[in-house]
């Protein structure tokens, strides 16, 4: 194709092949840009910047034909890199990338100015000061492109074995997806049994299911699948390495019962003569030491508790193994030890329920009729079958928000289920003898899912009686043991007061231990209220800040079944879309080590929020596991760590393009933006056209812990008036555990500009989501203020270049 | 039926028992624990959770009533609300914009000593007192 000549504002021609050829686009985005700036002017002046060979000026850059002239030109002029001077890269960037990628150019030698979101749009009243921005924005990305170096996009190999942690719904569900798509899934549970709470349960809201009915197939189309190798009993002892090679040491405990023999029959447990509390029925009843686990037990085989057998160690007893007829048991058994090698994880390690003991004014372990939720789960399944624990009585009352919604015991969170699960319990006691009067104490009910609004309204048809309010404390009769209950209505402002024979507590859900310990174990952040941290809690909800580990179920957060099954099915399609590829691509932007000047001092490892430094004479970066923020930059006292994109150089070269333009009385203030809040933030507040002064430059980063206090003085010393350092708040960031860095960092650069006898005001930070529109504005305007208040003086700037820099 | 109209400068209650008090009562939640957890809440006008209420919509009738002087300032409310809400401080906040008022209730010289030991709360002597002690 003839290339226009139209919008073609400059051909130089620069002979040899060696040199650096880049080619600016400036573009009009169909008046969005040039309506505001005077984008040939933007052109022109792009023309006369050092190694520009092309530049045109065309009305939609991320049309075909805009792409099409970048790949022309490329071809033609034989350029080697490309500047974009459009909109937003986190909107257009990629769309550039694989322009180039066709243009038989690597993908990073693309950068883009930003003068779409950061200059004509927030500065639409002041078209000349726009386009004089837009002007040093693309000065800004030449500079930045001059120096930027080819990075080869790193894959790594990855296979199809994946390990599932935890046997519940959320494990079993996510495993079973991962096997019937042909992956190898090692599923571990620490029980003897698979199953988890779900199993325990009487019936699930809205529909009331019998619980274990629609579990127990699910649980033996586990035992059974080819693809499913279930380790029950088993304990995780070790997880190392990361995405694609995981090495994971796990620990079986011996059953002393051979389950491939075990036929269940029971007989051994009729002579043994050990009773202690049954965990499945929660204490309430007595088991033997040699037991089933549950009446759905998978795998469906007895095994010996050998804190209670009497026979293991000395061998004392033996009645089982005389009873066991066929000769399943084992007193010999020992642990196992498993090594695996494992690609991906997903961590489904649970719940437990709020311990109701911290609420000592609700009586429970103290009032024999103050029971939990859980219990009268167990209660209700027993009852159906014909075993009465104990009498539940007429007149029967539930407490909501038992550790839920309470900042005195640490948990603010809703638990989100037991609104629903109070009732349907409620309801089933209700249908099941109609006598009975049963109050349900709340202050707010959450019936949010689909059917549970529905389903609130047939337990008031049954005739629960829900009343708003909550007690502050249970007393108990001393004569009859009838709890009394008294409670303000706080709809009519009356105390209640009634006598219940039993009293049930809607306690919450907390993390489970093994949740504690695989998070601890993996390094997996845990948000605030203490439950396993996503990446995203909008975009990505089942991934992890740890490549290749998912999460599913209550491990991430209180939820009911339905969204547990949902989320496991997730998960396990996360894992499968890495593992199905056979590879995986890793991002670029990564921390790489200098070898030479590295000297094995082993500062860095301790600056890594995500511990991918490990020493091995010199400082090596495991890049499956390095997230590319740069916390680990500014800990170098050898200036030996950098990141491949994203460079020093390449930030430096930024620093000096904006401020080398600055004329007299004008000032330069400078923002370090994280790509994914503060960057997103300020691309936002143009968009809403949100005016801020024009004099504020925007540079994207990673995460502002890579800026170094070196580079804050070196930006001041070449004229810089203010520095502001954007980083995501710690609750939605990609990179935990940056913002001490950063604090560190700013710290020290503050220091030195006191030395110098700036004001450190100068130099200031912040963390943001992507929606703190005003406060961006009130920040760029502050520091404005700030800088216009007083000229650095060119002796101060001196100064800083005499005081030493450390890091 | 009567009803209440929330004009502009029912506002001032609210933001006068903040500024006094320093606790946020928007935040509370109307689960009515304050109120069981009282063991002088059969004796109140308005219950602890009624008077959060009230000083949220800026009801003035809670300053006029008998509840905040019944209070014994025991703190069970405090330690039990499940947002963290320091009711004591709150209904010491409307104690406080009685007493900075400095208007004389009691004169001590007057007080029988039957009096005393009959109905006359032990809070409102100690209250009474108080603004000359600072």
């Amino acid at each position: 194709m003839k290339l226009s000549m139209a919008n073609l504002i400059k051909v130089k021609i620069i002979m040899g092949v060696n040199m650096t050829r880049i080619g600016v686009y400036v573009c009009h985005c169909g008046g969005n840009i040039s309506d505001t700036v005077d984008v040939e002017e933007v052109a022109q002046f792009a023309s006369k910047l050092p190694d520009v060979v092309v530049v045109r000026s065309i009305s939609h850059m991320c049309s075909e034909s805009g792409q099409k002239a970048i790949i022309d030109d490329v071809r033609e002029y034989k350029l080697d890199r490309v500047v974009v001077a459009a909109c937003s890269p986190q909107f257009q960037g990629s769309t550039f990338e694989k322009a180039l990628v066709k243009a038989g150019l690597n993908p990073s030698m693309v950068e883009m100015a930003n003068i779409r979101e950061q200059s004509a749009w927030p500065h639409y009243e002041t078209p000349e000061e726009a386009t004089e921005k837009a002007k040093v924005l693309t000065a800004m990305a030449v500079e930045r492109i001059r120096r930027t170096k080819p990075v080869e996009r790193e894959a790594i190999k990855i296979g199809k074995n994946v390990l599932v942690i935890g046997g519940g719904i959320a494990g079993i569900q996510a495993s079973l997806d991962l096997a019937n798509a042909g992956f190898n899934v090692f599923l571990v549970e620490e029980k003897p049994s698979i199953g988890g709470h779900m199993a325990q349960l009487s019936r699930t809201f809205p529909t009331e299911d019998c619980a274990s009915c629609i579990l127990s197939p699910k649980m033996a189309d586990v035992a059974d699948h080819p693809n499913i190798h279930l380790l029950t009993y088993t304990e995780i002892l070790d997880i190392s390495g990361s995405v694609g090679n995981f090495k994971v040491r796990l620990k079986q405990k011996p059953r002393y019962v051979d389950p491939s023999k075990c036929t269940a029959c029971g007989e051994c447990e009729k002579v043994c003569p050990v009773s202690v509390p049954d965990e499945f029925n929660l204490g309430m009843t007595k088991r033997k030491a040699i037991y089933l686990p549950s009446p759905t037990a998978v795998p469906h085989a007895h095994v010996i508790d050998e804190n209670a057998c009497l026979g293991i160690v000395p061998l004392r007893c033996g009645l089982c193994e005389q009873a066991c007829e066929a000769n399943a048991i084992n007193y010999d058994d020992t642990p196992k030890y498993i090594n695996l090698d494992i690609d991906t994880i997903i961590v489904a390690t649970g719940f437990e329920i709020f311990d109701a003991s911290k609420k000592p004014q609700y009586g429970y372990g103290r009032f024999q009729n103050v029971i939990t939720a859980l219990e009268l789960e167990r209660l209700i399944v027993e009852a159906a079958e014909g075993h009465f624990i104990r009498p539940i009585g007429k007149d029967i009352a539930f407490i909501q928000c038992v550790g839920s919604r309470d900042k005195q015991v640490g948990n603010l969170y809703c638990s989100r289920i037991c609104c629903m699960y109070a009732t349907k319990l409620a309801s089933l006691l209700k249908r099941a003898d109609p006598s009975r009067d049963v109050y349900i104490f709340y202050t707010d009910l959450r019936a949010y899912g689909k059917g549970f609004e529905e389903y609130y309204r047939r337990a008031q048809e049954l005739g629960v009686k829900f009343i708003r309010g909550r007690p502050g404390e249970l007393q108990e009769d001393p004569e009859t043991k009838k709890v009394i209950v008294r409670v303000e209505d706080t709809l009519t402002r009356k105390i209640i007061e009634k006598k219940f024979d039993l009293v049930v507590l809607s306690v919450g859900l907390v993390p489970s231990k093994g949740t504690l310990k695989i998070a601890e174990m993996l390094k997996l952040p845990r948000s605030s209220d203490g439950f396993l941290k996503e990446a995203h809690p909008k975009f990505r909800p089942v991934d992890t800040p740890i490549e290749g580990v998912f999460v599913a179920g209550t491990a991430q957060g209180p939820k009911d079944i339905p969204d547990t099954v949902a989320q496991a099915s997730a998960a396990a399609a996360r894992a499968m879309a890495i593992m199905n590829r056979g590879e995986l691509e890793l991002s670029p932007i990564k921390a790489i080590v200098y070898e030479e000047k590295c000297d094995g001092c082993g500062e860095c490892i301790e600056a890594c929020p995500v511990d991918a430094i490990k020493l091995n004479g010199k400082a090596r970066i495991n890049a499956a596991i390095c997230k590319g923020c740069g916390a680990c930059i500014s800990s170098c006292p050898r200036d030996a760590i950098d990141l491949k994109i994203f460079s020093n150089d390449e930030i430096m070269a930024e620093i000096e393009a904006a401020v080398k333009n600055k004329k007299e009385g004008e000032h330069r203030i400078l923002i370090f933006a994280d790509d994914m809040c503060t960057y997103t933030l300020a691309d936002g507040v143009g968009t809403s056209k949100m005016k801020y002064p024009s004099d504020t430059f925007i540079i994207r980063v990673p995460s502002s812990s890579r800026i170094t206090p070196k580079m804050m003085i070196k930006a001041f010393e070449l004229g810089a008036d203010a520095i502001f350092l954007g980083e995501c708040e710690e609750a939605v960031s990609p990179y935990p555990g940056t913002l001490n860095v950063i604090k560190e960092n700013v710290e020290k650069a503050r220091e030195i500009l006191k030395q110098a006898g700036i004001s450190p005001e100068r130099i200031q930070y912040d963390t943001f989501v992507t929606v703190m529109f005003p406060k961006f504005v009130k920040i760029a305007n502050k520091l404005h203020e700030i800088a216009e208040s007083e000229e650095i003086s060119k002796e101060k700037r001196m100064r800083l270049r005499e005081i030493e820099v450390v890091r | 039926m009567s009803y209440y109209h929330i004009e502009e400068e029912e506002n001032e209650l609210l933001a006068k028992v903040e500024e006094i008090s320093g606790e946020i009562v928007t935040l509370c939640e109307q689960c009515g624990i304050c109120t069981t957890s009282c063991p002088m809440a059969d004796e109140m006008d308005f219950t602890p959770a009624g008077i959060m209420h009230a000083v949220k919509i800026g009801d003035k009738a809670v300053l006029d009533s008998k509840a905040i002087w019944i209070c014994a300032s025991c703190f069970t409310c405090t330690v039990r609300c499940p947002r963290g809400i320091d009711l004591a401080k709150v209904t010491e906040a409307l104690r406080q914009i009685h007493l900075r008022k400095n208007k004389d209730h009691i004169n001590l010289e007057e007080v029988k000593e039957e009096e005393l030991e009959e109905d006359l709360p032990p809070i409102a002597i100690v209250s009474a007192l108080r603004k000359f002690t600072g």
